[in-house]
């Protein structure tokens, strides 16, 4: 544990000191949400009485999760790539000791854009309704989602060879939340990708928040939400464990 | 007696895919000694420390670091260990300070206790000035002997060099040449890998060659120069005209060849009489050697000798007369 405590201080004080991928993990999210709001959602007929910034503010959530997982991503191949995976096994530090400081840093960061994300939304209009139970309900299903793909992205940047290839994840996180309810409503899509759209994990998840946060009937999303969520958890710990176990045989 | 051996290794195997990069390798190193393991790229020394500290387990054979078996008891062996590889393991993004803070605190140190210790190698290692700076700031030879540090963080018995001088420039690499010396001093046993004779002659007191997975030769570096322990004669020829009629007279008795350098290389006791007889003998003409020199036989001989590596292969069945 103590260990784990040790890997996760050392990930945040790495990422702190990484002042460009710390800018854009945190700037990225709030200028795509901006863009969203004032070049297109003038365009974007949603259906909902609220203004476009309400809609689109979970699909900015969950991309800038998304953002935050590459990063992640790319800081475990480094640590494999450069050596350190060496030293820091042979001072006899576990795996999942390794592996959980990368996840913890990486909820750590998340949770930091999250809440600017949030206060920059606040500032162009965009007002919840959500009570106390919604809020802590947002948080919670937000924090699974999170929690899921760092430990896929973990587990992608365990397969992965060089620090470019896992960056390539972000090109994966930044355009799935375009085929789901995040940005448009999947009614407007063209039939042959609304069968994905309505059956991929991020439009369960963007739903609940909506709902939440707006307090709204969510129907049964938040379940189907945290199914995904623990499946894709389940997913990245396997597969995580398996490939740390591969590359370090 | 297995306890009494910092590390004890017999018939070490490991391929990776086809390629076997350890052919059954044995290996004996006293402790509070330094132990050069001694080979070309690609001879398997990084595969061996890999074996020996833990991180890859061998297909076949064992080896015993410390009293404790590597591939069963990895985590007492761990406890007893420390690895400094090729790579300098250290955070770019960190200061100097906070890399050990960080190593000790991992090596089961108190908070307090990692930062005396930290500051106490920093010290030691001649860092103290840069301690506050971020170690992507450091020169290669800063960045080499803060890992090096870093890996004294536990005290440990037996510590693993992976090539610590490799890259470096040779003012840096004479600091980190004492460094090492300092460590033996202090009763730890140091099993250093390396490509440099004159590295493995400086600061080992034992010496095994290793290339093709396979120790070739062992012993101590006197025992090693006692392979080729006569004066060697080095000639160099004027012309490949030249150098072939000086082959074809002398030939079956060079210790090296080498055609593209016009050189040849053939033993010889030292003395006056024997060198002016074998010039006359082999250069009757007085026109085919353009220079001449005499040299004790270095660890290059040694090395050249039992690796049958560079010139020497281009006449591998003469070579094995002299070896």
């Amino acid at each position: 544990m103590s260990n784990a405590l040790i890997m996760t201080n050392r990930a945040l004080r790495l990422s702190s000191r990484q002042l460009d991928a710390l800018l854009t993990s945190l700037m990225l999210p709030v200028l795509l949400m901006l863009m969203f709001v004032y070049l297109f959602g003038g365009a974007i007929r949603t259906g909902t009485s609220t203004g476009y910034v309400t809609y689109v503010v979970p699909g900015v959530l969950v991309i800038c999760a998304g953002f935050g997982a590459a990063t992640t991503a790319v800081s475990v191949t480094q640590d494999l790539g450069g050596g350190m995976i060496d030293r820091f096994r042979s001072m006899d530090v576990p795996g999942p000791a390794f592996l959980a400081g990368h996840i913890a840093a990486s909820m750590v960061r998340n949770i930091a854009s999250t809440v600017l994300v949030f206060g920059v939304a606040y500032l162009v209009g965009f007002r919840p309704h959500a009570g106390l139970a919604g809020w802590l309900a947002a948080a919670g299903v937000l924090l699974a989602f999170i929690l899921a793909i760092a430990w896929l992205a973990a587990a992608f940047g365990l397969l992965v060879k060089t620090a470019e290839a896992a960056n390539a994840l972000t090109f994966v996180m930044a355009f799935v939340p375009y085929a789901s309810s995040a940005f448009v409503p999947i009614a407007t899509m063209p039939w042959w990708i609304r069968g994905f759209a309505r059956n991929q994990p991020i439009t369960p998840v963007v739903d609940t928040l909506r709902g939440l946060l707006l307090g709204t009937p969510v129907g049964t999303s938040p379940w189907a939400a945290l199914i995904w969520c623990a499946g894709i958890l389940a997913a990245g710990i396997t597969a995580g464990g398996l490939l740390f176990r591969r590359r370090t045989a | 007696m297995a306890d009494e051996l910092a590390i004890e290794a017999t018939g070490l195997k490991k391929s990776f895919g086809d390629v076997e990069v350890l052919a059954g390798v044995d290996l004996s190193v006293a402790p509070g000694t330094v132990f050069a393991l001694l080979g070309p790229n690609g001879a398997g020394k990084t595969t061996t420390v890999r074996i020996l500290a833990t991180l890859t387990r061998a297909d076949a054979g064992r080896a015993l670091v410390a009293g404790h078996d590597v591939a069963r008891e990895r985590h007492l062996v761990r406890r007893s260990i420390s690895l400094a590889g090729q790579y300098a393991a250290v955070d770019g993004l960190q200061t100097g300070a906070e890399n050990l803070r960080m190593m000790g605190r991992l090596a089961g140190r108190s908070r307090a206790d990692a930062r005396r210790r930290a500051g106490e190698l920093l010290e030691q290692f001649g860092l103290a000035a840069a301690a506050g700076r971020r170690v992507a700031t450091y020169s290669g030879g800063m960045r080499r002997r803060l890992d090096l540090a870093a890996s004294l963080v536990g005290a440990p018995s037996v510590i693993f060099l992976d090539e610590p001088t490799t890259g470096l420039d040779l003012p840096s690499r004479q600091v980190m040449w004492q460094v090492i010396a300092g460590l033996a001093d202090l009763g730890v046993t140091v099993f250093l890998t390396t490509q440099y004779l004159e590295e493995a002659d400086l600061l080992a007191s034992r010496i095994a060659v290793i290339d093709g997975g396979r120790v070739v030769a062992a012993g101590t570096p006197a025992d090693l120069k006692e392979v080729v322990a006569e004066q060697s004669l080095d000639l160099l020829l004027t012309d490949s005209a030249a150098f072939e009629r000086v082959a074809a007279r002398g030939g079956a008795r060079a210790r090296r060849a080498d055609p593209g350098g016009l050189a040849i290389s053939l033993p010889t006791d030292g003395t006056a009489a024997q060198v002016r007889s074998l010039l006359d003998e082999l250069d009757p003409e007085r026109a085919a050697v353009r220079s001449f020199c005499v040299h004790t036989a270095t660890l290059d001989d040694v090395f050249l000798a039992v690796t049958r590596r560079g010139p020497a292969a281009t006449h591998p069945e003469q070579e094995t007369t002299h070896v």
